[in-house]
């Protein structure tokens, strides 16, 4: 197999265990309409939080691979999270009239999702200087 | 959820990220700035596209498949967070900010426009 097909392979078995993670979640914990979508905010803040690590350690850390963030990154934490969801959930927030909640689950995603990226970027960098 | 839907949730989930890779590597060659287009194409596509399965009334397992599968994993949380915090960490707020604040927007707008042609269908 090519390097390119490896990465592409790479990429849909990421993609399988992701979608498989998030839809069980959504199974186990199904969203109602107009209520804060937990298991949506979960599996982004996560992964958010996997990606951040993933890609500092692969980057600055690990030696170069040519899978690693294909499988890892692209693949598991992409499909992991979604964002298509988290629109529609927004859009029934506001369906219900509940603006505010709508308003304050779009701020705390991203606010989570964005300190998830720095809070993991500083832990591998932190690790690095002790090493 | 049978052993057929999972089969299928984890073959779409799979598809869902291929095709995220290659719109956004198609779109990421052409180098346009700062602003990370890529993903920015594929998370309002694919809100339009689910917003289409919602208005359609597309339900059940139908929508455990194309929706929350492969719709999905076509569209991510992770990177879109991801690019506006290293962008930010380089120094470019304002590109972080229009990223974040623009995805939302557009995200939400292209949720809505797709329920109502979904709605038509």
């Amino acid at each position: 197999m090519t390097g390119d097909r490896r990465q592409l392979l790479a990429i849909f078995v990421g993609g399988v265990l992701g979608a498989l993670a998030r839809t069980g979640l959504v199974e186990l914990w199904p969203p109602q309409a107009g209520r804060w979508p937990w298991a949506t905010f979960l599996v982004n803040v996560v992964g958010a939080f996997l990606l951040g690590y993933f890609v500092t350690r692969l980057q600055e850390r690990l030696p170069l691979s040519a899978y690693r963030r294909p499988l890892l990154g692209t693949g598991l934490c992409g499909a992991l999270t979604t964002f298509s969801t988290m629109q529609v959930e927004l859009l029934r927030m506001f369906d219900h009239g509940r603006d505010g909640l709508a308003v304050l689950y779009a701020g705390a995603s991203i606010a989570a999702g964005f300190a998830a990226v720095t809070v993991a970027t500083s832990m591998v960098r932190r690790a690095r200087l002790v090493r | 959820m049978n052993g057929l839907v999972v089969l299928g949730v984890a073959a779409l989930g799979g598809l869902g990220a291929l095709a995220r890779f290659g719109l956004d590597s198609a779109i990421q060659a052409r180098r346009l700035g700062e602003f990370p287009l890529g993903t920015f194409v594929v998370n309002i596509s694919g809100s339009l596209a689910l917003g289409v399965l919602v208005g359609a009334g597309v339900k059940d397992d139908a929508f455990l498949l194309t929706g929350t599968a492969a719709l999905g994993s076509f569209t991510t949380f992770s990177t879109w967070v991801f690019e506006a915090q290293r962008l930010a960490q380089d120094g470019e707020w304002r590109v972080a900010g229009a990223n974040l604040g623009l995805s939302l927007a557009a995200g939400l707008a292209a949720a809505a426009v797709g329920r109502t042609l979904g709605g038509l269908l």
